[in-house]
């Protein structure tokens, strides 16, 4: 078991108690909700996007501490990234939430690797991923729009 | 007979970990007694019931048998027949869902439920409405989980045929006043579903002082083991109702295009039946004679009223339903103000403590009650009075380690 006196360590309740970036964010290129059917948590994602660079960003939502939080981390990491490389961000965090991401890989998500213990934690993993999950279909949907 | 610790000691799971185990409304744990007697129906006894000619399926059949006149005992049934074997409560609603259901109610006639249903005693009357045109009524409780003799009057109109309700909520662990609401549908000819899934483990339930036509219950609440539970129905009902499942073992004649149906209670039964599961659940049915309902009530009520004096004095933290132990059946549901019930479950596992979270399948009921989502703690006669402290302090101090200061 893992101890959660360190697992909703500061970094986790900072983010879920004062996130920087759950607001209603006006004039967004993109919007989508996210739901995690089995908790209840949801998120309604909201980006503007210029010449495939997020300039800005920003989510609402209700959910459990992990599920907000992890949305909070993966703003502050995305803004000001291209399409490509936020994609990327989100590939490898979703790898390592489900434990297939190799150490330097996850020192690249920074302040996202403080969720890296959740990969023990199978019935969070859900909660974790619902933000970057978001992300992926937010920029799936935007490609098929497009053609 | 008042409890000791020594029923404890008959548990080798609550032996072997000291988790306080405090989500029994999702399924009890087992004593060594119903492990044992598994364990010997495989060993001694084990043949496909109700099929071979030999002395050892003989003995199967017998043994299968028997679990049935240990169910009618319990529920008080007029006969064996009128116990059919499932897999679970949610299987004998679907079974009389589909065969009861569907052909009986027309468009035009409505179905009633609670609105405290769990989602299986929800959604196979949603489907049978559907499929036929009925209306489906929703009958409201009062917030704190009390069901009025207006609102049952009010909400069994003249049309009904069907009332399906909850015997105990697993969400407020309120009792439903059932003589009520079966005095009401017997004035408009509807039949009444009990669900029983959360109070045959906690109380003595008699069908026939009731007085419903039908009630279903799951094994795994009452210690019994997982995968066999029950439906009790009128046999002058199920007589009249077609086969849910339809294959082995459920005929007495098949030919290249049709068949005659068994007799009641196999009609019901198609293909290899669960008989360990049966076998199970008749230990459990015995351990649960040995105890006896009286001392199990009175050791949950203490322990329900140590939690709900403890729990009333932690700031932050609300409790759904009633303020009086006697209503809540071993079951509290609690929120913490600015925690999720996720994170406060997760907390709690920390301190060694299990408790559920979430929607409890009752959705359309924390809609109408203003919760997103809640944590239930749910007793159960072996839970000690140390638990239910770890419990407490555990929950006292959710909010400082989701980082407020108060």
């Amino acid at each position: 078991m893992i101890d959660n006196r360190s697992f909703y360590n500061e970094i986790l309740t900072e983010h879920n108690m004062h996130p920087d970036f759950k607001y209603d964010l006006e004039n967004a290129d993109l919007i989508l909700d996210g739901i995690n059917p089995s908790c209840g948590d949801e998120i309604t994602l909201k980006l503007k996007v210029e010449d495939d660079v997020i300039v800005d960003g920003a989510f609402v939502g209700d959910g459990c501490a992990i599920s907000q939080a992890s949305a909070d981390i993966m703003l502050g990491m995305i803004i000001g990234k291209t399409r490509e490389e936020a994609l990327h961000l989100a590939d490898i965090f979703i790898r390592m939430i489900k434990g297939n991401a190799t150490e330097e890989e996850i020192d690249e998500l920074e302040e996202a690797g403080a969720l890296r213990d959740i990969s023990h934690m199978p019935s969070r993993v859900k909660c974790a991923v619902l933000g970057w999950h978001t992300l992926e279909e937010i920029f799936k949907n935007r490609s098929s729009n497009n053609t | 007979m008042s409890l000791n610790r020594s029923i404890r000691e008959e548990f080798p799971l609550l032996v072997s970990n000291d988790v306080a185990y405090l989500d029994n409304a999702a399924t009890a744990q087992r004593p060594a007694c119903v492990l044992d007697e598994i364990r010997r129906f495989y060993e001694n006894a084990n043949a496909n019931p109700l099929r071979g000619l030999y002395a050892l399926s003989v003995e199967a059949t017998s043994e299968y048998e028997s679990a049935r006149v240990a169910v009618q005992q319990l529920l008080n049934a007029a006969h064996p027949e009128e116990i059919v074997f499932t897999r679970n409560t949610t299987e004998a609603i679907n079974l009389v869902a589909y065969s009861y259901g569907l052909n009986k109610v027309k468009q035009g006639d409505n179905i009633t439920i609670s609105i405290m249903e769990h989602h299986s005693n929800m959604l196979p009357w949603q489907m049978v409405a559907g499929k036929t045109g009925a209306t489906l009524t929703y009958l409201e409780c009062e917030k704190d989980g009390a069901l009025t003799e207006d609102a049952i009057r009010n909400n069994i109109p003249d049309n009904t045929k069907i009332v399906a309700i909850t015997h105990v909520s697993n969400v407020l662990g309120r009792t439903t006043p059932v003589e009520t609401v079966v005095a009401r549908a017997k004035e408009v000819g509807a039949v009444v579903l009990l669900d029983a899934a959360q109070s045959v483990a906690h109380m003595r339930v008699d069908v026939q002082k009731l007085g419903v036509d039908f009630l279903a219950f799951s094994g795994h609440k009452m210690m019994g083991p997982m995968g066999i539970g029950a439906l009790y129905g009128k046999r002058e009902l199920l007589e009249e109702m077609p086969p849910f499942l339809t294959g082995g073992e459920m005929i007495e004649y098949v030919t290249r295009t049709g068949a005659t149906y068994a007799e009641l209670p196999h009609k019901f039964e198609a293909g290899t039946v669960n008989a360990a599961g049966a076998v199970g659940l008749h230990a459990a049915i015995d351990f649960v004679n040995r105890i006896g309902y009286e001392n199990m009530e009175e050791r949950e009520l203490l322990l329900t009223r140590l939690a709900l004096d403890g729990i009333k004095d932690i700031p932050h933290v609300h409790v759904l339903g009633s303020e009086d132990p006697h209503e809540h059946c071993g079951i509290i549901n609690f929120t913490i103000d600015g925690v999720h019930p996720h994170d406060v479950s997760q907390i709690l596992d920390s301190d060694n403590v299990a408790v559920r979270a979430g929607h409890h399948c009752a959705q359309p009921l924390l809609a109408y009650l203003g919760v997103r989502s809640t944590t239930r703690a749910s007793i159960m006669f072996y839970n000690t009075e140390e638990e239910i402290q770890r419990f407490l302090k555990s929950v006292s101090t959710v909010r400082e380690r989701m980082g407020y200061s108060e």
